[in-house]
């Protein structure tokens, strides 16, 4: 039995291929303009690793912002259901997984068989997701991948004290003007970041084991002041952390197909 | 002896001078990096339009949000007295202050001679003041100047769903992507930002006359916007809306003057 995932972001899209229980192939691209052909292509991507057509999967989950417009999805289900799952699969003992994507932030409690217990989500404001980092990237004249690492070699971090990713801009501008250093600008940032997470993060609740997703969880630096923040030493999975809802579909649909035979 | 009053914005920099309880000159700047600095050239500026020096000055009152580091000020004062007072003085039947600066949008309750009764405040949020402007001018690749005239031209504004500066820079984009008319995506701006500013004006309560300051009230899309949501109509001042801060503070340098 072969099934897939798919996950139709604002930023990527992401397809995950599994047979007997084991992931074969998985892919993450740029979205195009249309879901559509997000969704095409990824798919494409990933069948083509794992030697496989579009014919040979039995059933295929959608996800995300773009999943009503998957057409070789048979069913889709919510990112946070699909991320709850996916996480909890990897690491059975997770209870909460904050996802950080491009344009939001979710933080999703679930039990101990992976059920979604409770969740918050903020996709009105900038900050606090993927796209602050962008923005203080762009401000720092840096690529996105290296904030992390810059932050970690930090002396004394820049503190940005504004919520707004505006406003903040503002303030890292200044600082640059001034000479602040740039390790010490990067750790202000990925400490802003985490802050905001954090605050979030504080309105559900936070219980152990705690996984972080989404692709910001690629940011080391992020990661690291998060983890003081919450006073935990959160968990890393073994995939591509951005899979993870894609992950979570495909499970569903080795369910659904379970259920029909 | 003639009064200043120094207003140093998170963009810019005003002075007007006074003399007489009359305004002989004001100068504005941007604020750039250096706020004392700023103050000193928007000060020289004044003074040069006016054919005086700084030995002129007799006091000098600062505001705004990079008003304490104006080493020459005698004095510094919030600038809700100062946009309260300088509206009155241009305006007297005033009731409510609207100032949407550049970092932060304030509605006023004025009471009796341009007193401060109460007031609301946005300083966190960049949607919704001046800033939104900067960042959607530079994505549609027109001049800040021009956003006013061109929404008036627009017969359909389109909505903007997001709420944030940053989200609704790229939704602008995509619409402009997608071939729509821009006068309707700066009209469908102005519409947005103008519902934000109606919400702070309601909560500190409509009071007419209802009068907009700061550089925003330049938009005149934006001033017909917010008509439309507040349901009565909104003054301006006489002279350039950013000014008013700065002509309260220097209400403020002359009656110190009167004093002494």
């Amino acid at each position: 039995m072969i099934v897939a995932g798919c996950d139709v972001g604002s930023l990527t899209a992401k397809a995950v291929i599994m047979r007997d229980g084991g992931i074969l192939s998985s892919e993450i691209i740029g979205v195009r303009p249309k879901p559509e052909q997000s969704a095409k292509d990824v798919m494409d991507k990933a069948l083509q690793k794992a030697h496989l057509a579009l014919e040979d999967i039995d059933y295929c989950i959608s996800t995300g912002y773009g999943r009503e417009r998957v057409p070789f999805a048979k069913d889709n289900i919510s990112e946070i259901s699909c991320h709850g799952k996916g996480a909890h699969w990897l690491i059975p003992s997770v209870r909460t997984v904050i996802d950080v994507g491009g344009q939001d932030c979710k933080v999703i409690r679930v039990d101990a068989n992976g059920k979604l217990k409770n969740f918050i989500m903020n996709d009105k404001c900038a900050a606090g997701t993927g796209r602050f980092l962008e923005v203080m990237a762009k401000t720092l004249g840096i690529r996105l991948d290296e904030i992390g690492p810059l932050s970690l070699r930090a002396r004394n971090p820049v503190v940005i004290t504004s919520m707004c990713s505006i406003y903040a801009q503002t303030e890292v501008a200044s600082s640059i003007a001034q000479g602040a250093d740039q390790h010490d600008l990067a750790a202000g940032v990925t400490r802003a970041m985490a802050e905001r997470v954090n605050s979030l993060a504080m309105r559900v609740g936070v219980e152990e084991d705690v996984v972080i997703t989404g692709g910001v969880a690629k940011n080391i630096g992020v990661v690291k002041s998060l983890e003081g923040m919450l006073g935990v030493n959160t968990k890393k999975v073994n995939v591509d952390p951005q899979i993870v809802g894609a992950l979570g579909g495909a499970l569903f649909a080795k369910e659904k197909m379970l259920q029909k035979g | 002896m003639i009064a200043a009053g120094c207003d140093v914005g998170s963009l810019t920099t005003k002075v007007a001078i006074m003399k007489d309880g009359a305004i002989i000159s004001y100068h504005v700047i941007e604020t750039g990096f250096k706020p004392d600095l700023a103050a000193k050239d928007a000060m020289d500026g004044a003074l040069s339009k006016a054919n005086l020096s700084f030995d002129d000055v007799g006091y000098c009152v600062s505001t705004g949000d990079g008003g304490k580091n104006v080493s020459f000020a005698g004095r510094y004062v919030s600038q809700l007295p100062c946009l309260s007072k300088g509206t009155y003085f241009f305006i007297p039947s005033v009731g409510t202050v609207v100032d949407v600066g550049g970092n932060a949008t304030r509605a006023i309750s004025v009471g009796k001679e341009g007193r401060v009764l109460s007031y609301r405040l946005n300083d966190k949020c960049a949607a919704g003041g001046g800033r939104f402007f900067d960042v959607l001018a530079e994505a549609l690749e027109v001049k800040l100047d021009d956003l006013g005239p061109l929404s008036q031209q627009s017969k359909s504004p389109l909505e903007i769903t997001s709420q944030c500066t940053v989200f609704a820079e790229s939704e602008v984009i995509s619409l402009l992507n997608e071939g729509k008319d821009i006068v309707d995506i700066i009209a469908g701006v102005n519409q947005s930002i103008a519902s934000r500013i109606a919400s702070l004006v309601r909560n500190v309560g409509i009071k007419e006359d209802v009068v907009m300051t700061g550089g925003v009230a330049k938009n005149i899309g934006v001033i017909k916007s917010l008509e439309g949501w507040l349901g009565v109509s909104i003054k301006t001042v006489p002279v350039a809306p950013q000014i008013v801060g700065a002509v309260g503070a220097s209400l403020l340098a002359e009656k110190e003057l009167q004093e002494t």
